[in-house]
């Protein structure tokens, strides 16, 4: 006896022992957004930062809160207008080289002033092949880059040729290798922030705690604590500190999306965006049309990659079968509810066009009709020699919804069309694997455009383009988006991407379904939050009443 | 005794081995790249990326420079962010998921004991079969749905303890709860028949027969006797619930290590897979070391190998 009341005592004092000692910092929460008079928005993040640099930021977790620590050249509007960040001003008179003029008061996080040096140390350690930066191909269109990033060695000399040059503290000259419509633009995303120089070169760790961190957007770093918060906290040296309202920024990491919603309930969040709410929930506040819930377009298209290599879906007639032979309004607002327009065509909304919307220029290229479905399928056998389609996989990466959408198509195809298909789903890296070694038959997709442009959307699909995975080709098709890379006249460019978009969907090697949306929902007393239809919501001019 | 302990050291270290070279070649050859090419990543994107992990070079080499740094107690870089290090991973979440797990198993040992002991002295009176049911629930319904109903009630309905995260003992209370009900149940229907057997023991009656008070009996030598099976599954219990539950951990939102393999497979993020997997038999391994040393003690019969009297 006396030795099992030993166990259990010594358990005891062992369980004292660790009570207390695993949580970091200090204890307690408040539950409302203001606290001691201050500010804070109070949101969740979903899942830990691979890292706050923004030259190796590879993803929205890592992007959301990079986006508002740091800024660009240039940054965007609410209304999504590319305007002046840390320049004041820039020229160009070829599309080629382009001189950049920085403000004269930006400064970094630390007081020191924001210099055309960080620009260049910045884009150059993205594109040092040592850096193994993920998204270092968003500077390829840098004189040089390219080859300096591919590089094994001579890596000074190549470093020395990239386009990119500080010609004094406030002069930025880059050079392109060719005119690139959409350049301003890019000097607005993550990749193009500036780093300060003097601090990496004095603390190649400066990115990994919040200690020694440095950053020169609205906010700036203030904690990090791994996998459970980062505070952000405004950011006094920034160039336009009076409309920042926001005093403090807590972003959680809570991976489940149920938690995450309750605790917004619960008021201590009071504001989460898309990856935090369940998706039965997103279906719900927009039926009951919530005042707190808010959508709007996002430039994400969801459609179906088929393998043009396998009979008899080389034939288009039967990919054109597929596309007609469908409901998208169905699969709309009976699976995916948030609200999404359905995709007659491939590029989403949003994108603006010489007048108007590009996506609204195009209208519908899809014209959903059974019998015209069923005599191309008809027709395509005929032309490839075979009685029916053989049943074949349906491949999807893991997901409820996306296989709630393989059952609808499954059964929607064996229906209008007679088609078997199984269902097969795999876990997303699988996917992306198989995709790229044509190991499929017709897969799931989806795209998030990097840009606002078409070219974003439509580069995908040259031949031999390493996202083309239906590994389709088309000479026309080529022409055209080759022409618009480097045409300058803004009406012929975007004249040549919408003969390439029809081209494309009616070739059929890509079917789009729909377009996303991208939900959100936030307490009523914020105002000031936007969201850009490529990017995350922005709480740079948040406000609390 | 000594002798003893070096001995099982050794096989130990070779196990670990084992251990690790089954899971290397398991996880070099299940289908995907960490890297797979989303989009447009350029060839030369790729190679850069491979090549700063050393995931460019033939397995053999690979193999054998992890083995290198293990021995220096480094796991390694993570994949999918270039913030923290395996050990980093570890370091930060250990604790946490160790707090948690011991809550939990305290909490299973001596609840699931009681009820294993009061169904077994009543045996097929109503307390025999309440506890059993309890039992059965708490090894029938699974863990997420036990979270989901307790922060339902608890947090947002009654608002007794928070809704999740990881500040105060408060924040503990649900998690510890919802990890303990299935490692309860076991031991409670553990405990009841192993506790059946001892009953009906010749030294029960006996003891009976000398007119020992029926209390004094059961703890004395029923319980002392009945509970060596339940120390037996202890050692993997425990080391199961102090190396986090991926399922409570991200209901609860709790920066225990528990994701760290489940996320590691998903991610092929490598060595994260191998550097969970080698912390999780190191601490299986030690526990079972420990229980066996237990067994001597709490059973005088029980003999260590090599301790020849």
């Amino acid at each position: 006896m006396k030795k099992f009341s030993f166990i259990i005592v010594s358990m005891l004092v062992l369980a004292l022992f660790f009570t207390g000692c695993s949580f970091s910092g200090k204890t307690g929460s408040t539950q409302s957004g203001k606290n001691e008079g201050k500010k804070v928005l109070k949101t969740n993040n979903s899942s830990e930062p691979g890292t706050l640099h923004p030259g190796l930021a590879e993803g929205t977790h890592d992007s959301w809160v990079i986006n508002h620590i740091f800024e660009g050249l240039t940054t965007r509007s609410p209304e999504g207008k590319t305007v002046p960040g840390m320049a004041e001003s820039w020229e160009s008179k070829d599309g080629i080289t382009w001189i950049f003029h920085l403000k004269d008061n930006v400064k970094w996080s630390n007081g020191e002033p924001v210099t055309a040096d960080d620009f260049e140390y910045a884009w150059k350690y993205v594109l040092n092949p040592k850096s193994s930066s993920y998204y270092a191909f968003q500077l390829y269109y840098l004189k040089g880059a390219k080859e300096y990033n591919s590089a094994k060695d001579n890596l000074k000399a190549l470093e020395d040729a990239v386009g990119v040059k500080a010609l004094d503290d406030k002069t930025l000259k880059v050079e392109l290798t060719s005119p690139v419509p959409y350049f301003l633009e890019l000097t607005s995303f993550y990749t193009y922030y500036p780093v300060n120089k003097k601090l990496a070169e004095s603390n190649p760790d400066w990115y990994k705690s919040a200690d020694h961190f440095v950053s020169n957007g609205p906010f700036q770093l203030k904690e990090w604590k791994h996998k459970e918060i980062i505070k952000l906290a405004k950011n006094n040296y920034y160039y336009e500190k009076e409309n920042i309202h926001l005093d403090e920024v807590e972003l959680a990491i809570i991976t489940d999306s149920n938690t995450a919603w309750q605790m917004y309930q619960s008021g201590e969040f009071n504001l989460l965006p898309e990856k935090s709410l369940p998706p039965d929930i997103i279906g719900k506040l927009l039926t009951e049309k919530n005042p707190e819930f808010h959508t709007g377009p996002y430039l994400s298209t969801y459609y179906l990659d088929v393998n043009t290599d396998v009979k008899p879906f080389n034939n288009p007639k039967i990919r054109q079968a597929l596309s007609m032979a469908m409901d998208r309004k169905a699969i709309v607002t009976n699976i995916a509810q948030g609200g999404q327009p359905p995709a007659y065509s491939f590029i989403p909304p949003g994108i603006p066009d010489v007048s108007g919307d590009f996506q609204g220029n195009t209208g519908n290229l899809i014209k959903e009709d059974l019998a015209e479905a069923k005599r191309l399928l008809k027709e395509g056998l005929a032309e490839e020699g075979m009685s029916k389609v053989p049943s074949f996989n349906y491949l999807y990466n893991t997901d409820e919804k996306h296989k709630a959408i393989g059952e609808a198509l499954q059964e929607m195809w064996r229906k209008n069309l007679g088609i078997e298909m199984t269902l097969e789903n795999v876990e997303q890296q699988v996917k992306l694997d198989r995709q790229k070694t044509g190991d499929y038959v017709i897969s799931r997709a989806g795209w998030v455009g990097d840009y606002v442009d078409p070219m974003t959307f439509l580069d995908l699909f040259i031949t031999g383009a390493s996202y083309n995975d239906p590994n389709w080709s088309n000479k026309e098709y080529d022409t055209l988006i080759q022409f618009a890379q480097t045409a300058t006249d803004k009406k012929e460019r975007m004249n040549a991407l919408h003969k390439a978009e029809k081209i494309l969907v009616d070739e059929a090697p890509i079917i789009p379904i729909y377009f996303y949306t991208k939900p959100l929902v936030y307490k009523e007393s914020i105002t000031g939050v936007f969201t850009l239809i490529n990017d995350e919501p922005s709480f740079k001019y948040a406000d609390i009443k | 005794m000594l002798k003893y302990i070096f001995k099982r050291f050794l096989w130990s270290i070779l196990t670990l081995w084992a251990v690790i070279t089954v899971t290397f070649m398991i996880m070099h050859f299940i289908p995907g790249d960490p890297f797979a090419r989303e989009g447009t990543m350029p060839e030369a994107v790729y190679k850069n990326l491979n090549e700063h992990y050393h995931l460019d070079q033939p397995l053999f080499i690979q193999y054998t420079r992890y083995l290198t740094s293990l021995i220096q107690f480094d796991f390694g870089p993570s994949l999918k962010s270039n913030t923290m290090t395996v050990n980093d991973f570890i370091k930060q979440g250990f604790p946490v998921s160790l707090h948690l797990g011991t809550q939990a198993i305290l909490l299973a040992v001596v609840l699931g004991m009681i009820l294993g002991v009061v169904a077994a002295y009543n045996r097929n009176k109503w307390q025999d079969y309440l506890s059993m049911i309890l039992a059965i629930v708490g090894i029938s319904v699974p863990s997420f749905i036990m979270a989901t109903f307790l922060i339902n009630f608890f947090a947002v309905k009654w608002g007794i303890f928070p809704v999740a995260t990881w500040k105060s003992w408060a924040h503990t209370v649900l998690p510890t709860i919802a990890l303990s009900m299935m490692p309860m149940a076991f031991i409670a229907r553990l405990m009841r028949s192993s506790m059946l057997e001892v009953l009906s023991q010749d030294y029960m009656i006996t003891a009976k027969a000398k007119g020992l008070k029926g209390k004094f009996i059961l703890i004395h030598y029923a319980i002392k006797n009945a509970i060596l099976p339940v120390v037996t599954v202890l050692g993997i219990l425990t080391a199961n619930l102090i190396t986090g539950s991926f399922i409570i951990e991200s209901i609860f939102g709790i920066p225990g290590i528990g994701e760290l393999f489940v996320k590691g497979i998903f991610n092929r993020d490598y060595p994260v897979i191998l550097g969970s997997t080698v912390f999780y038999s190191m601490i299986l391994i030690f526990l079972i070391f420990i229980i066996d040393i237990a067994y001597t003690w709490l059973d005088p019969r029980i003999k260590v190998i090599g301790e020849n009297n």
